[in-house]
């Protein structure tokens, strides 16, 4: 009897600090975001109005939400494509090919995962610089003055040059998960294809490629939810959605109309379509690019 | 012939894949290694080419970075709020994660998965909702005491930090519980220790290599974090990345470069030696964990 009691006793001890934290930081804002999405509240006036769906009404029509959407799906695409195809190609290289410095190339390609997105923003910025920035500097003594360009001030590339350095700061990260799903993949695999006579790129595609696509696959999920997140980050500390408005994304556009603007109402109501937009994303692109597992 | 040609290819495969491994190291390596250098420079040398090695060392960029923009005193403030959420981090989640993965008990099986769904929710969503909540309290507080204590204060912000962080903390360190054998505990029982006794001498030792990985993820993400500090932080008491962030609007303006660049070192450098002297560790601790916010 007093064993269990004192073992009741340690259970609630030990559980409850960290769940009442987690529901007062994690849950209940996650429930209030919802809860205010359905108010007008914040502006000029400081109550609290049941609206409903308004807020969601308003949106429909917000050009400037449009754009935010645009640009965001656009980022998704582009910097999981590309960081995938990179990521694989190095994880590939460094775990099968032998290269001599193999680990001196896997810690400095992990680098840019241990910047903050302040600092990246800052290095990028010196990069991207239209009189000395590094990058058309680099363009003019290579004579190629006409690919110089206002990486930052063009509205036409600037969401391009963000997502340079989102793939930037991505490979590494990546790779390193890749390389070690193709770590656990046996040698011999290797070793009866190249008996056989396939060549390196039939060996990875018919046996890398689909051993870690599990692996991909998840992280797709990963690419949706942290770009999401990271693009709102490198463009709040970049160009602040500049210029006009040609970098806002999802979840800047989001806190500058709760945070910036005090709209709360409408920035919470960005947060719930921007949160259902990414769960479902992620369940569309888990399906269709469900294969059979292969098994080793 | 045809194996001379086979020779080649396989060559000139090799080169191509040293070339592509050299391009991205110095695609990684000049930028920030250009950022080291341009925190030395004078101003004037940032008007001409910005491949020209510094004239000197002008160390006065640091001196200017840590006083008049007050990068010092926001230093300080990221190694108060990083140890303190660190701390309490451990504390909160270690006992939680060892009683979850260990025991069950009425509600254990919700209690897991409700905080493993606690994996998805992303501070950026839930930054403004927190404001709001600490600005209803602050409100409250100031009806009974005249002062508001919890916006703009380093003890919050650590213990948001330490909460946003729970869901991945414990999620890491159960999965490392939940592998050790059950024999431990009984001997201990046995030597009659409690339930106390048995975690903090018997199974919280054996979690160190663990424990090392969660204290070094959460340290570059506490350290690194901003937009909570951010919001959380509007007036005073402002942490490092916040502060470089203001350093970066400020110089850009007044067409002072240096110290930006010198806010950016003292910014990164913590976090690169920590990096070089625990990458292994780093790399190989992310394959366990593997989710990103």
């Amino acid at each position: 009897m007093s064993k269990s009691k004192s073992r009741n006793i340690f259970i609630l001890v030990s559980v409850a600090p960290a769940i009442i934290l987690f529901l007062l930081f994690m849950v209940i804002p996650t429930i209030e975001v919802f809860r205010m999405s359905l108010y007008q509240w914040g502006g000029f006036s400081n109550t609290q109005q049941f609206v409903g769906l308004d807020n969601f009404r308003t949106l429909w029509n917000d050009m400037n939400f449009i754009r935010s959407f645009q640009n965001s799906i656009l980022l998704i695409v582009v910097v999981a494509l590309i960081t995938v195809v990179f990521a694989v190609f190095f994880a590939a290289i460094l775990t099968k090919e032998n290269v001599r410095g193999a680990n001196f190339f896997r810690v400095i390609f992990y680098i840019p995962n241990i910047l903050s997105v302040v600092v990246i923003a800052g290095i990028f910025s010196a990069i991207y610089d239209p009189s000395n920035g590094l990058l058309n500097s680099v363009f003019g003594m290579l004579s190629l003055e006409n690919l110089q360009q206002m990486w930052l001030g063009n509205q036409e590339i600037v969401i391009y040059s963000i997502a340079g350095a989102l793939i930037w700061q991505a490979i590494g990260y990546y790779m390193v998960m890749y390389m070690s799903s193709m770590a656990s993949i046996p040698a011999s695999y290797y070793e009866a294809a190249s008996l056989e006579g396939a060549s390196k790129l039939k060996q990875f595609t018919s046996i890398t490629l689909p051993l870690i696509w599990n692996n991909i696959r998840t992280t797709l999920t990963f690419f949706i939810i942290s770009t999401i997140n990271l693009s709102f980050l490198l463009v709040k500390a970049m160009t602040n959605g500049g210029p006009d408005g040609s970098t806002e994304v999802f979840l800047s556009y989001m806190y500058a109309q709760a945070y910036g603007n005090s709209t709360y109402g409408y920035g919470m109501a960005i947060g719930v379509v921007v949160f259902t937009f990414s769960f479902v994303l992620a369940a569309i692109v888990t399906r269709i690019t469900k294969r059979d597992v292969l098994e080793y | 012939m045809k194996k001379s040609k086979g020779i080649s290819t396989e060559k000139l495969f090799r080169l191509f894949v040293y070339v592509a491994l050299i391009s991205l190291a110095i695609s990684i390596l000049i930028p920030v290694g250009w950022v080291f250098l341009a925190s030395i420079k004078e101003n004037a040398e940032f008007y001409g080419s910005p491949w020209a090695m510094p004239n000197g060392f002008h160390f006065q960029n640091f001196i200017e970075a840590f006083n008049e923009a007050k990068m010092g005193e926001y230093l300080l403030n990221s190694v108060i709020v990083t140890v303190l959420a660190l701390v309490i981090l451990l504390a909160v989640a270690l006992p939680a994660a060892y009683v979850l993965s260990r025991f069950t008990f009425r509600g254990s099986k919700f209690l897991n998965s409700f905080v493993k769904a606690g994996l998805f929710i992303n501070m950026s969503y839930i930054a403004v909702p927190i404001f709001l909540m600490l600005l209803d309290w602050d409100t409250a507080l100031r009806v009974i005491m005249g002062d508001g204590v919890f916006l703009n204060n380093r003890f919050m912000l650590a213990l948001v930090y330490a909460s946003t962080a729970l869901p991945f903390t414990i999620f890491l360190l159960s999965s490392y519980f939940e592998t050790l054998p059950a024999d431990f505990e009984e001997a201990a029982s046995i030597d009659g220790a409690g339930y106390f006794r048995t975690m903090f001498s018997v199974m919280l030792p054996m979690a160190m290599p663990s424990i090392v990985i969660v204290v070094l993820f959460n340290f570059l993400l506490f350290w690194n974090e901003y937009i909570l500090a951010l919001t959380l932080m509007p007036g005073e008491n402002q942490t490092l990345p916040v502060g470089l962030l203001n350093l970066m609007a400020a110089e850009r303006a007044a067409v002072n470069y240096g110290p930006m660049y010198a806010g950016m070192v003292i910014v990164m450098l913590p976090t690169l030696i920590l990096y070089i002297i625990v990458q292994k560790r780093l790399t190989q601790g992310m394959t366990v964990g593997g989710l990103k916010g």
